[in-house]
């Protein structure tokens, strides 16, 4: 879908390449991350993709076109294009952002309308609220999705991502990954994605590509990076806990232990009882009769509510939950934030679908260096 | 809503009404008492408003071909290509902001000879300075990842200046016209001396004949409408920028 071949880009009175003879390919409906420390060229490469930068040296294609033969305006249009500090207009409102690329391809207006309406949706900020708002009425979260809103306006079927998810706290980061990663599993866009954050790589990449100082030291798949790392340089990168950065490639879904006792909010005290003297958390998750969680029975709350008939009426409402698209990893910081040994895992309708224990955690952990020593 | 409504009607209706009404109230005073038939012969009706009809004409008139040449020539110094050479001539319009006004008069009467257009001309020249320098300036303060961003989407180089850069620059170029005008006013009434009327020959009569009255009139009234065009600027710019 897009390829480098020998590209190196020297910036005019500069001695030292900022990017030096990159060869890598981009298969369709992958994300590619450029990761590496500042100022190894990541920006400058991505740059070259939509001609923002003309490579010194080499070649790029896109669909085995040349791009260098191609009209940039009608290359970028086929691009949607995320900046590192996001670059929304700060004169035009939430709606006239997300409008821009459709605008440039003179759309309808009322085809407009409904696809912003549409995208403001899908990144999850309601259209009536933010539609007339301007950017700078905006949370650095919701920025960042108007941003990704608008390069997804046109539904181009390649993005660059400059470090799409920098601005914002850890927490907030996370559910943008997460929400985004969602999106490209039905998508299936091919993605560019620059971040100096290795966590994020390992999370987002398809493929990752470490950069050094212009060029590229690894281009393999996340599990290779971590556990056979080409050099010094990615060994560090990717930093000494390997195993723990595992964590962030394994889903909820993929590690939830569904065979977990849970009681249904009608069930009779006896089997409440008779659940929690079973389990070996000494307490029970409750669901209501269309599977949602509402919370948590405990040997305790047994004890002090004589007067409960059901399940129901003794369930405390718990936070250490994750939904299923959640990695082990953010797993694992709810646990260490709320000091539970374990975390409920729910789908996005907040269907419970198991349970994880810190004890499954340390597993997969093992397992790992397990082979890693091998 | 109602807030809305009062601001615009204290900026549309009563602050242009209140110095209207001083403007009017000055003259209809020093017309009725002039203390003086040397004042008197200055200070009629119709010489008033010819005073100020000549000197609102050169002020509007220089200023908006100001706007048309430097307007257009900031953008150009700002496009890749010129950029190089924008720096050297905002230095060369600073440099050119000191020479004093009456020189410039001076310079093209020698050339062009007495008359409105020659003053028309050097006003022209005069405020281009902080109209074409703002421009420059408004659109290159705006932060390059916006710009790049508009590019890297896709859009057309005259989409970004008509959609993107001009209206961020704008405030700023407006700030620069607002200037023009308000030191063109006053720029305006050294028109006089090379013949061109406007409120300057109330002032260099008053001055010649030493009568204070006479002076005073011309003085305050290009006061007056200094303070009323810079006004009407400004609602002008809020209300393009509030829509
Ligand atoms: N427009 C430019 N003109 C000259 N040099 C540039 C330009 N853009 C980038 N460089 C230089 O090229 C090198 C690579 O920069 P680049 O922006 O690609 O880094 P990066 O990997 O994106 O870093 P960061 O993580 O800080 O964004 C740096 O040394 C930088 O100073
Ligand atoms: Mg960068």
């Amino acid at each position: 879908m897009i390829k480098l071949e020998n590209v190196t880009k020297i910036f005019p009175g500069s001695e030292i390449p900022a990017v030096d003879n990159l060869n890598m390919e981009i298969n369709e409906g992958e994300v590619c991350v450029l990761v590496g420390p500042s100022g190894c060229g990541k920006t400058t490469t991505m740059k070259m993709i939509n001609r923002i930068f003309e490579p010194t040296e080499g070649k790029i294609y896109v669909n085995g076109e040349d791009i260098s033969k191609i009209n940039p305006i009608k290359l970028r249009l086929g691009i949607g294009y995320v900046i590192q500090e996001i670059g929304l207009f700060p004169h035009l409102n939430i709606a006239e952002n997300v409008a821009t690329v459709p605008r440039e391809l003179k759309w309808p207006a009322n085809k407009i309308n409904q696809r912003v309406d549409e995208l403001l949706t899908v990144v999850g900020l309601d259209p009536k609220l933010h539609r007339n708002r301007k950017p700078s009425g905006l949370s650095g979260g919701q920025r960042q999705r108007v941003g990704v809103a608008r390069a997804m306006a046109a539904d181009p079927p390649i993005m660059l991502m400059d470090e799409p998810f920098g601005a914002v706290d850890p927490i907030t980061r996370a559910r943008l990954q997460n929400e985004f990663l969602r999106l490209q599993e039905q998508l299936k866009k091919t993605i560019v994605f620059v971040t100096h954050d290795i966590d994020e790589a390992i999370k987002m990449g398809d493929r990752i590509a470490a950069m050094r100082e212009g060029k590229l030291v690894q281009y393999s798949d996340p599990n290779e990076l971590l556990s056979s790392p080409a050099d010094e340089f990615v060994a560090n990168l990717v930093g000494r806990n390997r195993s723990i950065k595992r964590l962030h490639l394994i889903r909820a879904y993929e590690a939830v232990r569904s065979n977990v006792p849970f009681l249904e909010k009608g069930d009779s005290m006896e089997s409440v009882r008779e659940k929690i003297e079973d389990s070996e958390l000494r307490a029970v998750l409750v669901v209501d009769d269309r599977q949602k969680l509402i919370g948590l029975v405990s040997a305790d709350d047994i004890k002090k509510d004589r007067g409960a008939k059901v399940a129901g009426d003794l369930a405390q409402e718990i936070e250490n939950y994750v939904t299923d698209d959640a990695t082990l990893n953010d797993a694992l910081s709810v646990m260490l934030n709320l000091g539970e040994g374990y975390v409920a895992v729910v789908d996005d309708g907040h269907k419970l679908k198991g349970t994880i224990t810190l004890g499954d955690l340390l597993e997969v952990v093992k397992d790992d260096d397990a082979r890693a020593a091998s | 809503m109602m807030q809305e409504l009062r601001r615009k009607w204290k900026g549309w209706i009563l602050v242009p009404a209140i110095l209207l009404g001083l403007a009017i109230g000055l003259t209809v005073y020093v017309v009725n008492n002039p203390g003086g038939t040397m004042a008197a012969r200055m200070l009629t009706y119709p010489s008033i408003f010819r005073y100020l009809r000549e000197h609102v004409l050169m002020v509007l008139v220089s200023c908006l071909l100001a706007i048309g040449a430097g307007v257009p020539i900031g953008i150009m110094l700002t496009r890749p290509r010129f950029r190089s050479i924008g720096r050297v001539v905002e230095n060369i319009v600073n440099v050119g902001q000191t020479i004093p006004s009456l020189a410039i008069l001076a310079l093209f009467f020698t050339f062009l000879g007495r008359g409105f257009n020659t003053a028309v001309f050097a006003l022209w020249l005069y405020s281009i300075l902080p109209i074409l320098r703002n421009t420059y300036a408004g659109i290159m303060s705006i932060q390059p990842g916006i710009i790049e961003a508009a590019h890297g989407m896709g859009m057309t180089p005259l989409h970004v200046l008509g959609r993107i850069e001009l209206p961020l620059a704008y405030p700023v170029i407006m700030a620069g016209v607002r200037t023009a005008v308000v030191i063109n006013v006053g720029t305006a009434t050294l028109a006089t001396f090379i013949g061109a009327g406007g409120l300057g020959d109330l002032i260099v009569t008053g001055i010649s004949v030493g009568r204070p009255i006479i002076i005073f009139t011309g003085a305050a009234l290009s006061a007056i409408l200094a303070i009323l065009l810079d006004h009407i600027l400004g609602q002008i710019e809020e209300r393009l920028v509030g829509s």
